[in-house]
């Protein structure tokens, strides 16, 4: 079924044209990338369907509810996760304090004057930073940890609100090939054992055509081509604008290696 | 009415909009590339005007000519040009790293110190200052008198706005003002000599500040209250006209000049209401103001400032806590004043630790939170004294006229962050102030009101210091709770990642505004309090000097510790309590301990105290 729908979406930012008519679909279960060039719109497109960015045309649905321009909370509360280019973390938190204030958010308890927040919903909060592989850390500071643990930390994060849907914006930027390798693995063993759908941006191409389902290719604001890693790797529009011809042997040597 | 007279209100409107517009825009250039709020840009103003005074009448002894007057009024704004290069070198310098809650710190230690610099130089008489040659006489427009002067100085803001302009858009200096508000760190990497350019724009601030105080000489006599009257007001119509922006700065000065030339037609008493008014109504629908644009802080991975994950107490500090508090119980065995100063101590430090939960744990750096402890001081001593109401009733009343007002100035205030936000909380304090002050009917104005006693019960020093304790601890040990509850953790959560707390589903704004309001309601109950210790209030106790003691306790206490403040306000307010007696000096003295504070103290006493922990046995 159809969990994440956008139609038409545009965004203008005076006389740039950011996101022409962005249309696509997204399935549970499935992920979805959206690749281009630098200043192709992935950002723009990412932020209408978060709620970052109020779209000037077009509509956002979730599960079939409309969502366009709401505020990222609610976005969140409907079953959104959400991960961004700089890792956004709670820096003055231990890790496991990261996890607590997330699940405490999403179980509606901010306003609670009187609890004990380092005691509540640890149990989950470990259960969900073994899952990235970070329970072993939780009682350092987040703030001391290596940049790719602090994105394990996020995606933990973005998983507290039991979300349908995770949005990544560029999951392995910054981080060492090894570690991204590792984390796009993570993503996808968590996506498809609990079907979530996830969108995301990414440079990284071993890491878009070794785990992606469908690809969109963004251009100057417009979606130029989409379809499996397969179709996108062979479109030869796709080869001339961005790929290249190195960059589409790289793309059959990620899925080779990834698939054996 | 008749159409002369509105038109020579809206010229006399006109004169203070240019008066006001030359010393803001010295403020906002200032902002635009150090991003510092100066404070003592007030202090600029009060010495131009001082120095004016000062060589004006020896030049015109010469020769009452025009020439030599405005001679005169330049060499003013040069001479505090260089004041402004000597603060440049000696301080901002050294603060441009570090959080905006001590360089506004730091700049205030700058105010007190002129404050008691100009009483030793020029005394405490205000000075009035020679009219200007050619200039005394009256102008007739539609048969109604208008001063002369007053029509020269409606030219001077437009004649310094066009200069401003041919040196921001002619000069090299001026385009690098423009640079460097645009983008700070990209003008730093091009290669711009920085130390140069940040010496030259505060030389241009403070010279027109010095300026607009030098020409306010025939109008005003020079006085050692204009600093931080005028400061507010050039914060206003900086915030209204957007912060790093002259033009803003015009447009706004033109309304608030005009506003109040009609407003006082209208309603003579609550001028200022109308300028916050519009101050709230332009901030509603530009956050940032007319002209400005939203701070650049999306991004950032650094450290926040303030109370880092709370602990709770080890057995070390359960014992300091424990024993503090066993002394001031036993005060009454000691003496009478010892009760009086540590019942003052308890009013002090729950204020202290009210801000800190703003502060320290929020990231809500107030600068006027002393308006709610003065709101709940006159919401108490209102009741008792215009409605006969005993004092019980008053103790619960002064909380929630603090969290109120609190939520009120609040529902605006969190719209913004940073530096921002402090000004909007100061702006606010200023006119709960100045409503305070001027509204003697009800509030008894200058004098401010008496007789404000204790019930019979507890009307004993020693019974009124053992109710204090008890509130007083009890909303202590409440708002410490706090900060380890849910809602204290979403607070440092959004304060370390607004955009993180929005993608887990936290309405921020919200969620800020309620900490507002409830900082301000244990302020109001430590006003209360206050009020009846006392026996009366008055309006200092709205005052910028005091928000900047409640400040001070929490830098000495250290932001960063949960109970720090308490341990601030209680050393802060022995040393006042000693030292003021012993000197005239006491602004001096406090003004150099903040910035040394801000220097090389930073941490406060919880950070000496944590380090003298940690050192090895």
């Amino acid at each position: 079924m159809t969990l994440l729908a956008a139609e038409g979406l545009t965004k203008r930012f005076g006389g740039v044209l950011a996101a022409k008519d962005v249309t696509f679909a997204l399935n549970a279960g499935e992920m979805l990338a959206i690749i281009g060039p630098n200043g192709a719109g992935k950002s723009t497109t990412f932020n209408m369907v978060g709620g970052q960015l109020k779209p000037d045309g077009g509509r956002v649905t979730l599960a079939g509810q409309e969502v366009t321009g709401m505020p990222p909370r609610e976005v969140c509360r409907l079953g959104v996760g959400r991960t961004f280019q700089v890792a956004q973390t709670f820096l003055s938190f231990t890790v496991l304090g990261n996890v607590q204030m997330a699940l405490i958010a999403h179980h509606g308890q901010t306003r609670k004057l009187l609890a004990d927040a380092a005691a509540m919903h640890r149990d989950a909060a470990l259960a969900l930073l073994d899952r990235v592989g970070m329970a072993a850390q939780a009682d350092r500071p987040v703030g001391e940890l290596a940049y790719g643990d602090v994105k394990r930390v996020e995606l933990a994060i973005a998983l507290a609100a039991a979300p349908r849907l995770l949005l990544m914006d560029e999951p392995t930027a910054g981080m060492a090939p090894a570690e991204r390798a590792a984390l796009m693995a993570l993503v996808a063993g968590i996506a498809r054992s609990e079907g979530i759908g996830v969108l995301f941006t990414e440079h990284d191409m071993d890491a878009v055509f070794a785990h992606a389902d469908r690809i969109l290719v963004l251009v100057r604001g417009e979606i130029i081509a989409r379809g499996t890693p397969e179709e996108v790797r062979a479109d030869p529009e796709v080869q001339r604008v961005y790929l290249g011809h190195s960059g589409t042997r790289a793309a059959a040597r990620a899925r080779r290696a990834a698939h054996g | 009415m008749e159409w002369s007279f509105l038109l020579v209100q809206a010229l006399s409107g006109l004169a203070s909009a240019s008066s006001l517009f030359v010393i803001a825009s010295g403020l906002t250039i200032v902002f635009g590339v150090t991003r510092i709020v100066n404070f003592a840009h007030g202090s600029f103003y009060m010495l131009g005007a001082y120095i004016a005074v000062t060589i004006v009448p020896w030049l015109l002894e010469f020769d009452r000519s025009p020439t030599l007057f405005f001679a005169g009024v330049l060499a003013s704004a040069l001479a505090v040009g260089a004041l402004g290069v000597v603060m440049e070198v000696l301080l901002l310098r050294r603060i441009y790293r570090v959080p905006e809650l001590f360089q506004l710190l730091a700049t205030f230690g700058v105010v007190l110190i002129v404050q008691d610099l100009v009483l030793l130089v020029w005394g405490p008489v205000d000075i009035p200052g020679p009219r200007a040659p050619g200039l005394r006489h009256g102008v007739y427009i539609l048969d109604q008198r208008f001063p002369a002067y007053e029509l020269f100085l409606i030219f001077v803001g437009p004649a310094v706005l066009a200069l401003l302009w041919l040196l921001m858009h002619r000069t090299r200096f001026g385009v690098l003002i423009r640079a460097a508000t645009q983008d700070r760190e990209m003008v730093g990497a091009l290669g711009v000599n920085q130390a140069m350019l940040f010496t030259g724009t505060l030389f241009l601030g403070a010279a027109l500040a010095g300026l607009g105080g030098a020409l306010q000489i025939p109008r005003v006599s020079a006085s050692a209250q204009m600093d931080l009257s005028i400061i507010t007001e050039a914060f206003v119509v900086t915030v209204i006209g957007g912060m790093g922006s002259v033009p803003g700065a015009f447009v706004a000065a033109l309304l608030i000049g005009l506003l109040q030339a009609f407003g006082v037609l209208v309603f003579p008493k609550i001028t200022l209401v109308l300028v916050f008014l519009l101050m709230a109504a332009v901030l509603v629908v530009k956050p940032w103001g007319l002209f400005g644009k939203p701070e650049a802080a999306a991004g950032r991975a650094v450290l926040p400032e303030g109370i880092l994950d709370p602990r709770p107490l080890d057995l070390a500090g359960k014992v300091l806590a424990g024993v503090a508090l066993l002394a001031l119980l036993a005060l009454p065995l000691v003496d009478a004043y010892a009760v009086k100063v540590g019942t003052e101590v308890l009013v002090l430090a729950l204020a202290a630790f009210s801000l800190n939960f703003l502060v320290g744990n929020g990231g809500i750096v107030s600068f006027g939170h002393a308006a709610y402890f003065g709101l709940g001081a006159y919401g108490a001593g209102l009741l008792v004294t215009k409605t006969g109401l005993p004092m019980e009733p008053a103790l619960v009343a002064a909380p929630i006229v603090g969290g109120a007002f609190a939520a009120l100035f609040g529902f605006f205030v969190v719209r913004l962050s940073g530096i921002y936000l402090a000004m909007l909380t100061l702006a606010f304090a200023q006119i709960a102030y100045a409503v305070v002050f001027q509204w003697v009917e009800v509030t008894g104005g200058d004098n401010g009101l008496v007789s404000v006693w204790p019930s019979r019960w507890a009307a004993s020093r020693e019974v009124y210091h053992y109710l204090t304790a008890a509130l007083t601890v009890a909303a202590i040990i409440f708002l410490r709770r706090v900060i380890h509850a849910p809602f204290g953790a979403t607070l440092r959560a959004a304060r370390d990642s607004a955009q993180r707390a929005d993608a887990i589903g936290v309405d921020v704004r919200t969620h800020r505004w309620l900490g507002f309001t409830l900082a301000g309601a244990a302020a109001g109950l430590a006003g209360g309090l206050y009020a009846f210790s006392k026996g009366s209030i008055d309006p200092t106790l709205l005052g910028i000097p005091l928000s900047v003691d409640f400040l001070s306790m929490i830098l000495l206490g250290g932001i960063q510790s949960v109970l720090g403040p308490v341990a601030g306000a209680a050393a802060f307010h022995a040393v006042k309590d000693f030292f003021m007696p012993l000197t005239d000096h006491w602004r001096l003295f406090l003004g150099l301990s903040i910035i040394a504070m801000v220097l090389i103290f930073p941490r406060g006493l919880a950070g000496a105290w944590a380090s003298l922990r940690r050192r090895p046995a």
